[in-house]
């Protein structure tokens, strides 16, 4: 009867523990979404700059989240960034679907958006989204509105 | 004149001889533990019955503390978050401070203190009564017979604890900021989703309680094991559990965090 008791609140601790580590598996993280995208293709995209995009970003198409950035690697040749995409097999997109860097709200993350074209054969494999844009700089944005402020300036006093 | 030099210099290589020679004898007796752990296996149910001790008698205070300490992240988080108009993002600071940091290394001090410090005493008092000795008489091989069952023991519930603790603290986070400040249910559940990934903060946590658990289990039963027979040795022995394995918690959290983290 002792050992019954025993082994009966182990089972209880033990289970607990294992449920714990489900609920946040699954319910607090990505679980499920990571076991989700085993059946993905992988696509490239060079970009002039990246901003802050980081590998796990999501890749978004409308808004939907329809994968997610493997990695980023920098080419010596052309000195562009390439972003390697993993993308949900069920999205297809046309090939000459254009590609940028996106920010959600203000001070978001950054993200790549997918604005689907009209080609009518789809992306495949390891192959590479023509169209791309870079990411918004703000520093950049900032500086080239106080040129035309200060030009406008010059253009008055004449 | 030379004796006043070499007086002092005389205890301080006495003392580091005497550190070096216990961290050999403490090296030599966990190597020992691991190679004689397979009578832990082969009769489990010792191990089961130290499972009950270390893990299931810590499970109160583990949730109780787990519960406060998610409710209290979730009241700080909401308090600094509102002001920058991101009060949904409380959700993903109480999941990933749980679920990387405060889980496992909180358990592992509440751990370390609940169970390490009964597992010394109850080893230092077999050895001040002669039980270890006893064994020893009649060719049970006290490491194989005791030690080893509390050394699995504790390092299976260890993992199983901290998990219990940051569900347990992200369901106190979600208490208070969903139903008693009012926080969007949709938006808490859905940022934390998003923002806690499954290997690199799930997993890792797991990897850091199952080190801590090896730590805090060697530390006590080697303090046990060398506590000096007698009432005072085993309630020195037993305090320097304590404060050694919350040391070497926090130790190893720095060196596991500084690898797992590096800026990515």
């Amino acid at each position: 009867m002792e050992r019954n008791v025993l082994d009966l609140w182990v089972g209880i601790f033990v289970a607990g523990g294992i449920a714990a580590l489900l609920v946040l598996a699954l319910k607090v993280g990505n679980a499920s979404e990571t076991f989700n995208v085993r059946d993905s293709y992988r696509v490239n995209a060079e970009f002039d700059n990246i901003g802050g995009l980081k590998p796990r970003a999501p890749v978004k198409s409308a808004g939907v989240v329809v994968g997610r950035v493997d990695h980023i690697e920098f080419d010596n040749q052309r000195f562009r960034a390439r972003v390697v995409m993993n993308i949900d097999k069920r999205y297809q997109f046309p090939r000459d679907s254009s590609v940028s860097i996106l920010t959600s709200g203000l001070l978001g993350e950054q993200y790549v958006g997918v604005e689907a074209g009209g080609d009518s054969e789809n992306l495949k494999e390891g192959e590479t989204f023509k169209l791309t844009q870079s990411a918004v700089v703000l520093e950049k944005l900032i500086g080239q509105f106080l040129y035309s402020k200060a030009a406008e300036g010059s253009d008055a006093k004449k | 004149m030379l004796d006043l030099v070499a007086a002092p210099l005389r205890r301080l290589g006495r003392q580091c001889i005497g550190a070096v020679w216990r961290l050999g004898f403490a090296s030599r007796f966990f190597v020992f533990v691991l190679l004689r752990s397979g009578t832990s296996f082969r009769r489990f149910r010792l191990v089961i019955k130290e499972i009950y001790f270390a893990g299931v008698l810590s499970l109160i205070i583990i949730i109780v503390s787990g519960l406060f300490v998610g409710m209290v992240l979730g009241l700080q988080g909401y308090e600094t978050l509102q002001k920058y108009g991101s009060a949904e993002a409380v959700g993903t600071l109480v999941a990933l401070s749980l679920t990387r940091e405060l889980g496992p290394v909180v358990a592992a001090l509440l751990f370390a203190s609940r169970a390490g410090s009964a597992m010394t005493a109850e080893i230092g008092l077999m050895k001040a009564t002669e039980q270890i000795s006893a064994m020893e008489m009649m060719a049970v091989d006290p490491i194989a017979r005791v030690v080893g069952p509390r050394f699995w023991g504790g390092l299976i519930s260890m993992p199983l604890l901290a998990a219990m603790f940051s569900a347990v603290g992200v369901f106190g986070g979600y208490l208070i900021a969903v139903q008693l400040i009012g926080v969007d249910q949709g938006a808490f559940w859905s940022q934390m989703q998003s923002a806690v990934d499954f290997r690199n903060d799930i997993i890792n946590g797991v990897i850091k309680s199952v080190v801590f658990g090896v730590a805090v289990t060697a530390i006590a039963l080697f303090e046990g094991y060398d506590a000096p027979p007698t009432a005072e040795g085993v309630s020195r022995a037993t305090t320097r559990t304590v404060v050694t394995s919350s040391l070497a918690i926090l130790g190893l959290d720095f060196i596991l965090t500084a690898l797992m983290f590096r800026g990515a």
